[in-house]
């Protein structure tokens, strides 16, 4: 072995300053702070600490899902049900609180019910070994189907005050954070340890740019995609329980349309959509972006849908640009 | 049983016709001409839809956009009819094609010259061409009466007591059909889809193929947004609403494979109708509406397993470690 002529196989070259610039995360605390920066200026009522913390209620139920979701595209799935899976959970709380149950089994019946959409969907794509898009697409349609069947035009609206209080008020009271946003940080630091720093972590990438090498190596790889897509389902499900705590009613058309927002916000992250490259602090700087200009937005009293156009753009231009950047700078020298 | 397998088309005409019987003899008036005439014209625009977004999956793309692209071009046809009712209705037909053929290209620009991922191109502009429509009207809506005779009555004429909305899905199905088995751009289009490695080896670029699919699929969109438009009579930013994902259900249903280079006319034609036939079965089976949902979820997920099973027969196992690897690469 030591006789065999030594492989020059040179270590990764120091990364310079201008690969650190030009890195995806730096590109997005650029835009962050442009957000930001341009809503001040549109609006005297944005950087108000009450305006703010009321902004982390209407996106961190669906940044939870994000971080799940981020790591199910890191191994080249997807799962397009996750709305679906709120409405079904939503269903179970809400059916739960209906029979009289008590705080502790309305908090544990949404993850739950959840995990077990999430087990569904993961059972398909691994044991049947069908494309999880079209697996989540079906199942999109069953989860709701089945909300909408138990509900018809029918809505749940007796929550008990302590389901509702986690959903309205402030888990601390100075700074002002509300239960959501809280459980998002920190399930964020949970989710950056594990993906940055743990075996598993380099696990997932190593599924993602190669699954078949994955395998080889010895990497479970569809014992982590089954257990990606029941987590994926139990934050769904958790992201019920806050979203119902919050609104206080389950309706049919529950969190409708949430799935690309998640998906927007984990490609806008960063999270290359073939698998195998994405960080979790990209993935939270987007949510970020998203969250602070839909809010700044709203605030001005831009339409909705007219914001759903400027997301739309966002999403394209900020994939698009750096693609044509890097076209023209290679151009340069050559021609 | 494999013979019917392997033979899809086939066997889903026969799932749908025990489905129709079935429901004949629970309910007489469903086995009506009138009925059978309603439902293919009810079907027709996702059979449409189902051909355009059947050629961009077998390049191994996705187009998430048709429905957005499907309401902004039916409402800059129906704004047109509003300011100008009395123009021939071929120039409400020319404007919606025309729109849904640029927002196409649109698409196509950025998948086939930028190498951007087509879910994430059309999640985009899903989310774009709809707000557009605000944008343009202001959150305003066309009403039927606003948009003239001309502009309406035209999907409402019926030739052999079938609307000339399916007659014109006929003539696109027919020209699909000609086009993906007899041209050589069409057939080129199995080969993209099937391994681009070895297309790109006997000469087929990937790039003006994906261009190409995203018209189509864009320009089918645009005709069906008149149609769609005409036919309902009203135009707003919420029409079709979610109707995408009923598309790609259709081709999933008729053995389109998301996986790219398998799928034919007569397929994604019957997953659409297998679609049709539920929803129009349900009122008459007395089910409430509420089920339609969740049957087609049941059905989708049903047509996956039944499509995956039929495929695995057709690949030849040569090594034990061939499976794992072709298992752990899905």
């Amino acid at each position: 072995m030591s006789l065999a002529p030594r492989q020059d196989v040179a270590d990764a070259a120091p990364k310079s300053i201008a690969d650190r610039l030009l890195r995806w995360e730096s590109i997005l605390v650029v835009l962050l702070i442009a957000v930001i920066v341009g809503n001040t200026a549109i609006s005297p009522y944005f950087l108000d600490i009450y305006n703010l913390s009321d902004a982390t209620y209407n996106f961190s139920e669906k940044a939870i899902v994000a971080l799940a979701m981020a790591l199910l595209i890191l191994v080249r799935e997807i799962d397009l049900s996750v709305a679906a899976i709120i409405a079904l959970a939503s269903l179970a709380i809400g059916l739960a609180a209906q029979a009289g149950a008590g705080l502790p089994v309305l908090l544990l019946i949404g993850p739950l019910v959840g995990a077990a959409c999430g087990a569904f969907n993961g059972f398909l794509v691994t044991r049947i070994a069908l494309p999880s898009i079209v697996v989540t697409i079906g199942t999109m349609s069953l989860f709701r189907g089945l909300a909408q069947v138990v509900l018809g035009d029918q809505a749940i609206t007796q929550y008990p005050k302590n389901l509702t209080a986690i959903g309205q008020s402030y888990l601390i009271k100075w700074p002002p954070l509300p239960y959501s946003f809280v459980i998002f940080l920190a399930l964020a630091v949970i989710f950056a340890v594990v993906l940055h720093k743990t075996a598993l972590g380099r696990k997932l990438y190593a599924i993602g740019n190669n699954p078949v090498a994955a395998r080889f190596s010895g990497i479970p790889v569809d014992r982590i995609r089954f257990m990606l897509f029941v987590l994926t389902g139990l934050l769904a499900g958790l992201a019920a329980v806050l979203l119902t705590a919050r609104i206080g009613s389950t309706r049919p058309n529950i969190a409708l349309g949430w799935e690309l927002e998640i998906i927007t916000a984990v490609i806008l992250g960063g999270v290359s959509i073939a698998g195998g490259s994405g960080t979790i602090p990209g993935v939270v700087l987007a949510v970020f972006i998203l969250g602070l200009a839909t809010f700044g937005l709203s605030l001005v009293n831009v339409p909705g849908i007219v914001i759903s156009v400027l997301l739309g753009l966002l999403l394209i231009v900020s994939i698009a640009l750096p693609i044509v950047v890097r076209r023209l700078m290679q151009k340069r020298p050559a021609g | 049983m494999s013979f019917l397998l392997k033979h899809r088309e086939l066997a889903l005409s026969l799932i749908i016709a025990i489905m129709v019987t079935g429901i004949s003899i629970y309910a007489p008036a469903f086995a009506t001409f009138e009925n059978a005439a309603s439902v293919l014209n009810d079907t027709s625009i996702l059979c449409m839809l189902a051909l355009g977004q059947m050629m961009v999956i077998l390049t191994r793309g996705i187009d998430l956009s048709v429905a957005s692209n499907l309401a902004l071009s039916g409402m800059l046809s129906a704004s047109l009819a509003q300011n100008y009712p009395d123009l021939p209705v071929i120039a409400f037909i020319a404007v919606a094609i025309a729109t849904g053929l640029v927002l196409g290209l649109i698409n196509g620009s950025l998948v086939a010259w930028l190498g951007i991922p087509p879910i994430v191109v059309t999640l985009g502009t899903l989310a774009i061409f709809r707000g557009m429509i605000v944008v343009y009207g202001g959150g305003n809506q066309v009403n039927a009466s606003e948009m003239g005779d001309v502009f309406q009555s035209f999907p409402k004429v019926t030739f052999f007591g079938l609307s000339t909305i399916f007659w014109i899905m006929a003539v696109v199905a027919i020209a699909a059909w000609l086009f993906l088995s007899m041209t050589r751009v069409g057939r080129g289009l199995y080969a993209v889809g099937g391994n681009p490695v070895a297309a790109r080896y006997c000469g087929i670029d990937l790039a003006p193929q994906q261009l190409l699919v995203y018209s189509v699929a864009g320009s089918i969109s645009g005709l069906c947004g008149y149609l769609w438009v005409s036919r309902y009579g009203v135009a707003y930013s919420e029409i079709a609403s979610g109707f995408e994902l009923t598309v790609i259900a259709a081709c999933v249903i008729g053995g389109v494979s998301i996986a790219g280079g398998v799928g034919t006319v007569a397929g994604a034609l019957l997953g659409a109708l297998f679609l049709g036939v539920i929803v129009n079965a349900l009122p008459v089976m007395q089910i409430t509406p509420f089920w339609q949902m969740a049957i087609s979820g049941i059905v989708i997920l049903a047509a996956v397993v039944v499509n995956a099973r039929a495929e695995k027969r057709g690949v030849k196992l040569i090594l034990p470690e061939a499976r794992l690897a072709a298992g752990a690469a899905k």
